[in-house]
């Protein structure tokens, strides 16, 4: 079976510095990838170049076989979503407004599914996203991903700053959507959630992918985590 | 940068993995009291209550209020509106009218600054041209309601679609400049074109509007055609920003990236609205037409648009109706009160526009409005 996800020799950059020098990635259905690396290794880049927000400069990505369009709004079409670092909501619009927003395509999830998996925000439907707590407000950016019933979800640190309790609600939804056949991208820090809720350990460096493994090789082999990542 | 996690408009932040790490764990755990410190600030979070303790206050509020009193409030409103020519002088039921006309054309454009996050200064050219066709049908063809309003819609839709694409694709204060230069050219157009506008005398001796074939000569029955479009006007507009789409809307105004993130195609949705707010205002212009019956290059020049804009923010920029109010005091103070101040109107706006930056950010409506929209 081809991959879900296929990025081959990927290169983006912001004006005069390049940023995303060569990657190469496959991603199977149902599978969680952990991508780990240090600080400016273009983790987060490579995230918002899938999804269009930074242009690609050569490379391609294709999605199901398909070649993944370069405009952000066709790419959420074509089945990806992503739950941003930083969150990014609509700090006036509701919760209930943030999930009518996403809802599209049809699917598991609706706003009554989405709030079954997340009962922390249903209480909170009528309030202002920016009331919210920084918990509450990363599970309605994770909210917002599902409801658009994606092919593929892109998750960047998601577990930034916020509550160990937090964390298992985001590690459950990974591996919901894993068990569902929805492969995950995620960008951590945090290698506890990663170790947890990923099969596979990909280390960026530079721009590109230096380091693949399983999980369970990766956790074993602690001398190459150190070099790669400065961490035992 | 997580102190303001959902407030960044921005989504390449030039912020380092670090310096974010380091914020972002001040930010979450951490005791109820200092909870304020976590807020997203900036003009979002000003102006209305931010502790944890004053929302469940509010809350109770809106419910206990439900719909009833908002719609209440409407239909005193609107009745008073409708029987008011029968108590005032003709003078006062034509400044009425006037401020009538000004509304629409401030509410339109509080659909592109307020609710879409567009700050236009160029939306006097739609009021403009819709007034001059308006006129234009009125002289040569007919000036039987409905249309000339009609055509000024038509018109002002036309010229905003015309224009539009260019300036949606712009964002923040280069969106505000290639407004205010498609507005200064149609100025020139206007000026320029005699032929068809009467070049800077403006276009003049148009002809009452007809109801039935019966011209309304009396100021009270402009004042009743003028209301009962302006209403319609406000319907449209209000009923198109409480839509899915007035919330795409808002989505786009606060952070368009994540919009297209999920779907949205975003420029197609602000140049709608920017088409809808051009016929808007172009039937607005058709109201000015049948009011004043003399159109001028003014009207659709600098000094109307940021009127208009003037008018959006004293009244609170998103509300729909508090640009209305905006809109009705500068019309008093440019009409009724500048006149008595020597011409020092403007200088008074002035004034008033300071005290509202600083007293009330979010203008007159956020007095009202607790929840943020």
């Amino acid at each position: 079976m081809t991959a879900l996800l296929e990025v081959r020799a990927l290169c983006a950059g912001y004006a005069g510095s390049q940023v995303l020098d060569g990657v190469d990635l496959d991603l199977e259905r149902g599978s969680g990838l952990g991508l780990l690396g240090r600080n400016g290794a273009g983790k987060s880049t490579l995230v918002l170049t899938l999804m269009g927000l930074v242009p690609a400069t050569s490379g391609t990505v294709r999605l199901d076989g398909a070649p993944l369009p370069r405009r952000p709004h066709l790419v959420a079409r074509a089945g990806v979503a992503v739950v941003p670092q930083g969150r990014r909501l609509w700090p006036p619009l509701t919760v209930a407004e943030h999930l009518r927003l996403a809802h599209r395509g049809t699917g598991t999830w609706t706003p009554a599914t989405v709030l079954d998996l997340l009962p922390q925000l249903a209480a909170r439907r009528h309030q202002p996203a920016a009331h919210l707590s920084g918990g509450e407000q990363q599970m309605l950016a994770i909210a917002r991903a599902l409801l658009t019933n994606p092919r593929l979800v892109l998750l960047d640190e998601p577990s930034d700053g916020l509550a160990p309790a937090v964390v298992d609600t985001i590690a459950e939804v990974v591996l919901r959507l894993r068990a569902e056949g929805v492969p995950v991208l995620l960008v951590e820090q945090d290698l506890r959630l990663a170790f947890t809720v990923c099969d596979e350990i990909a280390v960026m460096e530079r721009g590109t992918i230096v380091h693949r493994a399983a999980t369970a090789a990766f956790r074993a082999d602690p001398a190459t985590a150190h070099r790669l990542l400065g961490v035992a | 940068m997580d102190g303001q996690p959902a407030g960044d408009a921005e989504e390449r932040s030039a912020a380092t993995d670090a310096e974010r790490r380091s914020m972002a764990r001040e930010a979450e755990p951490r005791p109820r009291g200092q909870e304020t410190a976590q807020r997203p600030v900036g003009p979002e979070a000003e102006g209305r209550p931010v502790g944890r303790e004053a929302q469940p206050r509010s809350v109770a509020r809106t419910a206990r209020h439900g719909p009833l009193l908002p719609a209440g409030l409407a239909a005193a409103v609107v009745a008073g509106l409708a029987a008011a020519p029968l108590f005032l002088a003709p003078f006062a039921t034509t400044t009425l009218t006037r401020i009538l006309v000004f509304a629409l054309l401030a509410v339109s454009l509080d659909l592109l600054v307020g609710v879409s996050g567009l700050p236009s200064l160029g939306h006097a050219a739609y009021f403009g041209a819709g007034a001059y066709a308006a006129g234009w049908i009125s002289i040569h063809t007919t000036s039987a309601v409905p249309l000339p309003l009609l055509a000024g819609a038509a018109t002002g839709a036309l010229a905003a679609a015309a224009t539009g694409w260019v300036a949606v694709r712009a964002h923040g204060v280069y969106f505000l400049m290639l407004t205010l230069a498609l507005g200064e050219l149609l100025h020139q157009l206007a000026q320029t074109w005699d032929s068809v506008t009467g070049g800077a005398n403006g276009m003049a001796a148009i002809p009452s509007a007809e109801l039935g074939g019966e011209p309304l000569r009396l100021a009270g029955y402009v004042y009743w055609y003028v209301l009962a479009a302006a209403l319609l006007g406000f319907l449209t507009l209000w009923l198109v920003a409480r839509s899915p789409y007035g919330a795409a809307l808002r989505g786009i105004r606060d952070n368009e990236p994540r919009m297209r993130a999920l779907g949205y195609p975003t420029r197609i949705y602000k140049y709608a609205a920017f088409v809808l707010a051009g016929a808007v205002a172009g039937a607005a212009g058709g109201l000015l037409a049948a009011q004043e019956r003399l159109v001028t290059p003014a009207d659709l020049g600098f000094t109307t648009a940021a009127l208009a804009l003037l008018a959006v923010v004293i009244g609170g920029a998103g509300s729909l109706w508090g640009a209305a109010l905006g809109a009705a005091l500068v019309i008093l103070v440019r009409d009724v009160i500048g006149p008595d101040l020597d011409g020092h109107g403007t200088l008074l706006l002035g004034v008033v526009f300071i005290a509202v930056v600083y007293l009330l950010p979010r203008g007159a409506a956020g007095l009202v409005r607790r929840r943020g929209r």
